[in-house]
């Protein structure tokens, strides 16, 4: 039990520094920050929305909303004004994709070459699920045994956990 | 002088390790005693020379020998002490470094604490993991040498750490991702070892599962800690973001949890013995391909300029030689393992093994959406397509959630065979309980209803009621319930408490998901903002100097309903060798949300743009985390690991009668 | 069967090896051609050279020409330029010049201490013209046919290889065609 005290001390530690996070005063960040008016929650929302799930052109790998790049920054004035002037979702992903193709969507378009991306993982899922199938039913076959336990089982059990106790 | 010892104290590790890669692991094929009883003494050589390595580059640095060229990349005469040691690990070859230094610690912790095990097995368990710490060695001094000189004309100066890198949580992510990393190569070199000697049994499973749970107590750790910095790093409120880097390690906790699961059912039923085989080869696998990606720059440079692939063809090759040798001598040696499926259709064996599937099939899918945009510019000619976290995030929360339904069911019912009416008896109110809290609760904190939030609160919910339920039934038919509660196994404890910590990180993920709030404006001193229930007073910037940086700090009081809550400071800093500007947020930080601001830039008249949050129950993510590497660890304690000679003796003479073993696993 | 079963994980790793290594030899820079073949954007800009005169497409070249992308505050761009002065020296084709981000008087001063090989330079000071044009960043590259279309595009730096290697051909290629 000592021991268990011992390690579980590092974790608690631990567990302190996570909820004290400005411990340390030195939080960089590299994000951007716009100072763009919006007539409705609902065009913030979507503003947030694509600045989150388009790619910035020139980073190495994070959204708009991520950058404070040039291009990141004229992209995402694009977008207000797009919406503020009533753009739709569709009109503006148009938009970016006639100027960055298919690289700024971070949400891959459902199209023939992105098929086996969007619909691997059900297929993975499906062989998973068969395979599971497939040892369930072996296993079906092979245990025909009784297997809830029986009063006399259940104080075997306890003796056994006892002396299992009494060793330990 | 000194750098060059280190160099050669590198290439001493590296003959230690050809050597402990070798004659253990023949010895322990032919009965040599002398040549078994050398794996112990080389392990310890190895762990000596790396850690040389280790001192005198830190040496290096805390003297600012700018001749060294990773000093002279890392680091600069005025960075603080505490970061001038921490870029040891701070660029490639340091990391590198480091890295294997952490693999030599693992392989000491193994020699130390395996005196129960046979001389023979442990030989061969630190001979495999000889060999893969000479393949790190050879790397390092054949393309990443941490240890090379700028000479004759060495900088006055060093070019300064990546001003994203000299902060607190960059001191420990690193090393405890490392750490978790490694760790599974010991997982995997016990795997191989019993490949090797066709000694797969339960012993080997018992063996296996201390290491196995704290490599991944670890690991979930270090993921963790990377979520945290990114969080407070990147100035947007995101703590994750399915980047290619990121990917890896995820896969790599996915498949350990996995793995941990499995062995677990190995070790209590003698069953999936090959597949847990098969996943502590794919967990190391994933934390060589993670190195891969990361360090060939493969995925991660968009724009850079033709990376060198020297590395990434030395790591592949590395990679193929391990984990298809390994793979093809599991192909081989696995038709050994008899495989008894002596279970029944819903088993506590069956929605274990049907967890393993889920998060083998989540792993799959993230290294599909990983890989994909490689492979897509490859077949399509050069075409870019970017996979990002709006898929990641479709593919899996709906595998997770499926995941947590299982869990609730798999953790009550019974190995060999479960009834459906018992399980019905068990969970019917939990499940009750959990849906209805489910839609109440995010509902009353809120006043919104998000159907989101009231999956991701039930979900949690289920757990957790799940785990009350089953420690009420579990003490229920003891005399008193303080004595009930004594007489749990810590093995179950651990288990408990780790699942809850996912269910609390499920919650967090989930309610600051969907309810998080924000706000940009331009305010100018002495102006207030309101966001949610709070107001944000500016009142003003001062100019301030750091040791190594010139900086703009704004004051800010926050107020709830009037009342004063706390004064935040964001900064602005300018680094003064790389003239890196760079935003410092300021985080109140709390159980039930968090505030932060970051500053922006100064307009006009003294006013400054900014953006301002609330995150509700972001800290439940790693809280959540923190208590799942504790579970393990608690796990760990577990006294069933200790002295495990006399136990593994009867563990294998228990394996053939399976009634005995029907009856031992309700203890844990 | 059930022992074949058992090499699946080998086959399975090895395509993924063979993917990875294929993956290590991708040209990093290669880009989506989703512009290849749309005529130019239309805009209507200042210049760095001609004062308040507005000008637009049609006051383009109406031959193959090339459309830089530059800045004063990019380095590349001046790693790249003396390749450009050399090109527009010899007449290869007419370079236009798309100043992308930038404050007029320092790209006037840029282009009075480096020189300039442009025919005149686009002011796209707030970067429309460059989203609409898909960049990325400066410097790059387009190869235009006489009929504003675009027909190659570059990105990053032009050094002597790309130039002889993609520039030079794509140029061939457009001259070829139109009979020029």
């Amino acid at each position: 039990m000592r021991r268990f005290f011992k390690q579980g001390f590092f974790v608690l530690a631990l567990f302190c520094a996570v909820l004290g996070a400005q411990l340390n005063p030195s939080n960089t960040a590299l994000a951007a920050v716009d100072t763009f008016e919006f007539a409705t929650p609902e065009q913030q929302q979507r503003f947030r929305r694509m600045s989150d799930e388009f790619r910035c052109p020139m980073c190495q790998n994070t959204n708009l909303t991520g950058s404070n790049g040039g291009v990141a920054e004229d992209l995402r004035r694009e977008i207000y004004l797009m919406i503020i002037d009533g753009k739709t979702d569709d009109e503006i992903e148009q938009f970016m994709f006639e100027r960055y193709g298919d690289f700024v969507f971070y949400r891959p378009r459902l199209t023939i070459e992105t098929i086996l991306l969007w619909f691997g993982p059900l297929l993975f899922f499906i062989m998973g699920a068969w395979i599971v199938m497939g040892i369930v039913r072996r296993a079906k076959a092979s245990s025909s045994e009784p297997v809830e336990l029986n009063e006399v089982e259940q104080e075997r059990l306890r003796n056994l956990l006892d002396t299992v106790k009494d060793r330990d | 002088m000194l750098p060059e010892l280190g160099h050669f104290s590198l290439i001493l590790a590296f003959c230690l390790c050809a050597i402990l890669g070798t004659i253990p692991l023949i010895g322990a094929g032919t009965g040599n005693r002398l040549w078994i009883s050398l794996a112990r003494p080389l392990t310890a050589g190895v762990f000596v020379f790396l850690s040389l390595c280790l001192l005198i580059l830190g040496y290096s640095f805390v003297t600012d020998d700018f001749s060294v060229q990773f000093v002279a990349q890392h680091s600069n005469s005025l960075l603080p002490m505490q970061y001038k040691i921490t870029a040891v690990w701070g660029g490639h070859e340091g990391s590198f470094l480091f890295w294997t230094w952490m693999l030599a610690g693992w392989m000491l912790a193994v020699s130390i604490f395996s005196k129960a095990m046979p001389d023979d097995f442990v030989a061969r368990v630190l001979g495999i993991m000889g060999l893969i710490g000479a393949g790190y060695t050879m790397f390092m001094i054949a393309t990443s040498n941490p240890f090379d000189r700028v000479l004759p004309i060495s900088p006055i100066d060093g070019a300064d750490l990546n001003s994203a890198l000299q902060d607190f949580g960059f001191i420990i992510h690193p090393p405890s991702l490392y750490m978790g990393y490694v760790g599974f190569s010991v997982v995997f070199a016990f795997a191989i070892a019993a490949l090797m000697s066709g000694r797969l049994d339960s012993a080997w499973a018992r063996w296996s599962r201390p290491w196995a749970n704290a490599a991944w107590a670890i690991l979930t750790i270090g993921i963790a800690l990377g979520s945290w910095w990114a969080y407070y790093e990147l100035g947007w409120g995101g703590w994750w973001a399915w980047d290619p880097v990121e990917n890896p390690p995820m896969i790599n906790w996915l498949l350990g949890t996995a793995l941990i699961h499995s062995l677990a059912v190995t070790e209590k039923r003698g069953v999936f013995k090959s597949w847990t085989v098969l996943l502590a080869i794919m967990a190391f696998a994933a934390s060589l391909l993670g190195t891969f990606i990361t360090r060939s720059g493969l995925l991660t440079s968009v724009h850079a300029f033709a990376s060198d692939p020297t590395r990434g063809i030395y790591i592949l090759g590395f990679l193929g030689f391990v984990v298809g040798g390994s793979l093809l001598l599991f192909a081989f040696r696995a038709p050994l393992m008899k495989s008894e499926f002596s279970f029944g259709a819903i088993s506590r064996e069956v929605f274990l093994l049907a967890n393993n599937i889920i998060l083998v099939v989540a792993s799959a899918a993230i290294l599909l959406g990983t890989l994909y945009p490689m492979v897509y510019q490859a077949v399509s000619g050069g075409e870019l397509l970017s996979v990002g976290p709006p898929y990641f995030n479709i593919i899996f929360v709906p595998l997770m959630s499926v995941l947590v339904i299982l869990l609730g069911m798999g953790s009550v019912s019974r190995w060999k065979k479960t009834s459906i009416d018992y399980l019905k008896k068990q969970l019917m109110w939990v499940a009750i309980a959990a849906i209805v809290l489910g839609l109440v609760i995010p509902l009353a904190l809120t006043l919104e209803f998000r159907i989101g939030a009231t999956i991701a609160t039930a979900l949690g919910l289920w757990v957790v009621f799940g785990i009350i339920h089953d420690v009420w039934v579990k003490i229920g038919n003891k005399a008193s319930k303080l004595a009930g509660l004594k007489s749990l196994a810590i093995s179950y404890w651990g288990m408990q408490i780790a699942h809850f910590g996912f269910a609390v990180i499920l919650m967090g993920a989930g309610l600051t998901s969907i309810y998080s709030i924000e706000k940009s404006v331009l305010l100018s001193p002495n102006q207030t903002v309101e966001l949610g229930n709070y107001e944000f007073l500016f009142e003003g910037t001062e100019h301030l100097s750091g040791p190594n940086y010139e900086a703009e700090r704004a004051t800010f009081q926050v107020l709830r309903d009037g009342a004063f809550v706390r004064e935040l400071h964001p900064e602005k800093r300018v680094y003064t060798a790389s003239l890196t500007p760079s935003t410092e947020m300021a985080i109140d930080a709390g159980f039930t949300r968090d505030l932060f601001i970051t500053l922006g830039e100064e307009r006009e008249s003294g006013a400054w743009s900014m953006s301002l949050y609330i995150k509700p129950f972001v800290r439940w993510v790693w809280l959540g985390a923190i208590l799942m590497a504790l579970g393990a660890v608690v796990a760990v304690t577990d006294k069933r690991y200790r002295n495990l000679k006399v136990k593994a003796l009867a563990a294998n003479a228990a394996e053939s009668k399976s009634k005995k073993e029907a009856l031992r696993p309700v203890s844990t | 069967m059930s022992r074949l079963k058992l090499f699946a994980p080998v086959i399975g790793f090895l395509v993924l090896a063979v993917m990875l290594w294929r993956g290590l030899y991708l040209d990093p820079r290669t880009l989506p051609s989703v512009l290849i073949d749309k005529p130019l954007p239309d805009f209507e800009l200042q210049t760095v050279e001609l004062g308040d005169q507005i000008i637009g497409k049609a006051d383009l070249p109406d031959e193959p020409f090339l459309l830089n992308v530059w800045g004063s505050y990019c380095l590349p761009c001046l790693q790249e330029n003396p390749i450009l002065m050399a090109a527009a020296e010899q007449d290869v084709v007419p370079i236009v010049g798309v100043n992308y981000k930038d404050k007029l008087n320092l790209a006037q001063l840029w282009l009075e201490d480096n020189g300039s090989p442009f025919e005149f330079s686009i002011l796209d000071e707030s970067g429309r013209l460059g989203i609409d044009l898909g960049v990325y960043g400066a410097p790059e590259t387009f190869v235009i046919d006489g009929n504003g279309v675009i027909r190659y595009k570059h990105i990053g730096v032009i050094d002597y290889e790309a130039w002889e290697d993609e520039i030079m051909p794509a140029i061939a290629a457009v001259k070829a065609e139109t009979g020029q």
